[in-house]
């Protein structure tokens, strides 16, 4: 117990690093994380005028936002429709889609990128937020497919029986019984999704044209001086991620206490 | 930066579809094939063609370029011109994710260990501790340890007084940089398999094996350990395929001598522009994911991967 423990702090150290060097106030942009030996000098600057650092940063983040809701969107909409498909049907040429569905995931990120890079090229097409939303929705597909999916056959089929038995029509029984029961499977898939492509690097840089997401911005601006908002935004981005993913926690553990209680 | 959250509990073993519809489910045959359409028509259409699409591409004539096209000459000549120029990158790779492998499986195995046997009502949060610092950027988290490996950093300062370090010795970029890096980030995909595996050990068995008179250490050698190699596979797998390909770590953390093949494939690509030699770059790298791992897991003698 003792060592996974460790092993949480080791995992932890960064976010630490971050967090703290969100308020600390470096010589030069050169040096945002290079601490010198005088250690932190404490500023709020960062987090006050969280969008001075550069130019484009807050530009590349609003980028990014449009890029992850939009393909988020899509991606989960497409997925889940294939997991309904996987879970409740059987038909001709099952295997062969598990296959290409568990295919992206295996394909180390520089070889998909790499490959949907030819086939734009190929086709003539011009490289910007469309290709980047194409891109981020064909690798996020795969990882919504298994999230419902995994959902989805958990479901205690005689539910919808019961809803059946009691007079409801197909669709009043999706809608009334399946897809809530769904939903907290395909509500963390869209988040799932969205982490992804938010966080995207390696296919973003080789699809996207002149157009800057925030992890393109933050790799470019390594070679002039990272300004220190980043580890602020990065860490907002912490903050809020955490607050979601506690509060989710905290509704079901409240849910399933009363269930347990009645 | 990829599978999270996707090796849930109930996501490794093949569901089958009742064998009759369910109540209420529509009969007509074709709703399926409705359904899974868009979606794989998409990923037909945006991964299993664009990487058919690399394939030929790797038989491009060099001399081509963006402006004027590329020729399809059958030059075969592209791999071994690739191998023959960047073969040091290629076993840069293997090796640095190889040993990061190890380091994670080394790391992440007393972890899961610990959240899935004794985390107890514990265990949710921990999970959300091994999630969390994703939801920082990779390429943020990735730098902090640069200014933890820092040569004034505290890091440094405590190694410094060990015999091993002497005052000029450094750690930013060198190998173990890279490679410490490489665990870092992909850690949790070690982890998050190896406690789904782990999760589903029934203790009873543990306590039997107790019963039968075998020491602790026994009990996890002849009974942990083999039944949760489903988890250890899954999770080796999706270490080590990514840190593969991965070039961050290296660009970030490492120098010029540490230049993984990702690196080289990118420059290939987004600089030089000689598309022919980087897509038979990336296909060899591929197609050497490809063997180890078809070799590992018929090594390993499991099919349950993910």
């Amino acid at each position: 117990m003792a060592v996974g423990l460790v092993v949480l702090a080791y995992m932890a150290l960064p976010v630490a690093v971050i967090m703290l060097l969100s308020f600390n106030k470096p010589d030069s942009n050169k040096t945002t994380y290079l601490l010198d030996e005088n250690g932190v000098h404490w500023t709020l600057d960062n987090w006050t005028n969280i969008c001075g650092g550069a130019d484009d940063m807050c530009g590349s983040l609003w980028v990014s936002l449009k890029i992850g809701a939009i393909a988020t969107l899509i991606a989960t909409v497409l997925g889940t429709l294939i997991a309904f498909a996987l879970v409740r049907h059987r038909f001709f040429g099952r295997s062969a889609l598990n296959v290409l569905i568990f295919l992206p995931m295996a394909t180390p990120e520089i070889v998909m990128g790499s490959s949907l890079l030819t086939l734009f090229i190929s086709a003539n097409i011009d490289l910007g937020f469309g290709t980047i939303v194409i891109a981020h929705v064909m690798f996020c597909i795969s990882f919504v497919v298994v999230t419902v999916k995994a959902r989805l056959a958990g479901l205690d089929p005689r539910l919808q029986e019961a809803a059946m038995d009691l007079y409801a029509t197909p669709w009043a029984t999706f809608r009334r019984v399946t897809l809530p029961l769904v939903m907290p499977g395909i509500v963390s898939a869209a988040l799932l999704g969205f982490s992804l492509s938010f966080d995207d690097y390696i296919i973003t840089t080789f699809n996207s044209g002149g157009v800057r997401t925030f992890p393109l911005f933050v790799w470019g601006a390594n070679q002039r001086g990272i300004p220190p908002q980043v580890n602020a935004i990065a860490t907002g981005m912490f903050l809020i991620a955490f607050v979601i993913v506690a509060v989710g926690q905290l509704r079901s553990a409240r849910r399933s206490r009363r269930a347990a209680a009645s | 930066m990829s599978a999270v959250l996707a090796t849930g509990p109930a996501g490794d073993t093949e569901y089958e579809p009742p064998a009759e519809p369910v109540a209420g489910a529509k009969r007509r045959w074709w709703v399926p094939y409705l359904q899974l359409l868009p979606g794989g028509v998409w990923l037909l259409l945006f991964f299993a063609v664009p990487v058919g699409l690399l394939a030929s591409s790797t038989l491009w004539d060099p001399s081509g370029s963006l402006e004027t096209g590329y020729e399809m000459t059958w030059r075969w000549q592209n791999f071994s011109d690739g191998l023959q120029t960047y073969a040091p990158q290629f076993w840069r790779s293997l090796e640095y994710s190889f040993i990061a492998t190890v380091a994670c499986l080394l790391l992440g195995y007393p972890l899961a260990y610990a959240i899935a046997l004794k985390g107890g009502r514990w265990r949710n949060l921990m999970l959300v501790a091994v999630i969390a610092p994703f939801f920082t950027s990779f390429l943020v988290r990735t730098l902090a340890w640069k200014t933890i490996l820092s040569d004034h950093g505290w890091v440094m300062d405590v190694l410094r007084m060990t015999p091993f370090f002497g005052p000029d010795d450094r750690l930013l970029a060198t190998p173990f940089a890279v490679v410490a890096g490489l665990t870092y980030n992909f850690l949790p995909f070690m982890v998050l398999p190896l406690y789904a595996s782990l999760g589903k050990l029934d203790p009873r068995l543990l306590e039997a094996a107790g019963d039968l008179y075998a020491n602790p250490i026994k009990s996890f050698l002849r009974v942990t350990l083999p039944l949760s190699l489903p988890g250890v596979v899954g999770g080796t797998l999706m270490t080590f395929i990514p840190a593969a390909g991965d070039y961050i770590n290296a660009e970030l953390l490492g120098s010029p001598a540490t230049t993984m093949i990702g690196n080289v494939i990118q420059s290939q690509y987004l600089r030089v522009n000689d598309i022919p030699v980087a897509a038979a770059l990336s296909f060899i790298l591929m197609a050497g994911i490809l063997v180890l791992v078809t070799v590992y897991v018929a090594v390993s003698g499991t099919d349950e991967v993910v």
